[in-house]
């Protein structure tokens, strides 16, 4: 898949996602790529997991207070502190932005399945994924703050082995 | 007569944002439940009637497909109307929902005014 193509996914599903749901205006800025670890992490990280075709993780990663303005925009109720609210509130906006990315890149790549949202809140920590994955980052200002859209993907080696088991009849043929 | 509504998804977001959404429409609500996986909705049915079913489809434990199967097969809960709210986009997806049984598939993010033309739809 293109970088490009990846980019036109993670904007679209972001601003289709906070425009619909969250009634918020978007400002993307300019999308990079990063090796390897992701950049440190300074509040909340939504992580969402992807498999199938092709795998990898999405997240969505921004300040304790830009996660109380999404849990606020969302919930219709304000929170000026992280709450198990705010927190589930990231886990959704991050299932339905990863989400609907998933839906555009199986239409091209195949099949693909999501994880439960995981997310996590403190200061000073680092998340990185086990493989050093080229990530593609896309930074977004909303209401005077960031926000990062982070997508790792990459084809599932292990995928075209299980393409040749084929269920005939009740009964799996290697 | 008041409509009793079953809310089913892992996400207490996207379970607060429906009842806030099914209080704006015509409808006439009764009791609002929630259930957090398809096995807890079928537990909390074993006490409950209600009139219509809300159900995501990524879910612990039980999906929502598989809840829509169980519900279709129990003949108390098979004329009750489920909608499914899901991220889920794929055609393969939603052709199984529609075959086993659903009426309706809408997918998230959502308006407030796809949820109640859905619902004007079915009552």
């Amino acid at each position: 898949m293109e970088q490009e193509e990846l980019v036109r996914y993670i904007l679209e599903s972001t601003e289709s996602v906070f425009s619909t749901m969250l009634g918020l205006e978007t400002t993307a800025g300019t999308p990079r790529t990063s090796q390897g670890a992701v950049a440190p992490s300074y509040g909340v990280a939504a992580l969402v997991g992807l498999a199938g075709s092709w795998i990898g993780t999405g997240s969505v990663d921004c300040s304790a207070e830009m996660s109380c303005k999404i849990a606020t925009a969302m919930l219709g109720t304000e929170y000026d502190t992280v709450t198990d609210d705010v927190l589930d509130a990231m886990g959704e906006v991050a299932n339905m932005i990863i989400g609907n990315i998933k839906n555009s890149v199986e239409a091209v790549v195949g099949p693909m399945n999501l994880s439960i949202p995981t997310v996590i809140y403190g200061r000073n920590f680092t998340t990185r994924s086990q493989r050093q994955n080229q990530w593609t980052v896309v930074p977004f200002e909303c209401q005077g703050d960031e926000f990062l859209i982070q997508v790792m993907l990459l084809p599932n080696s292990n995928a075209q082995s299980l393409m040749q088991c084929v269920r005939v009849g009740g009964e799996v043929e290697a | 007569m008041a409509l009793d509504v079953l809310i089913v998804d892992d996400s207490a977001a996207i379970r607060k944002i429906l009842q806030r959404v099914l209080l704006q429409t015509d409808v006439t609500l009764g009791k609002v439940l929630e259930a957090g996986d398809g096995l807890e909705a079928l537990e909390t049915l074993k006490s409950n009637k209600v009139g219509l079913i809300l159900s995501d489809i990524n879910m612990p434990k039980m999906d929502g497909l598989q809840l829509l199967e169980h519900l279709k097969a129990d003949q108390e809960y098979r004329d009750v109307p489920v909608v499914m709210i899901t991220t889920e986009g794929s055609q393969a997806k939603v052709m199984e929902a529609v075959t086993l049984g659903a009426a309706g598939y809408i997918r998230k993010p959502f308006t407030a005014e796809q949820i109640k033309e859905k619902l004007a739809s079915i009552f």
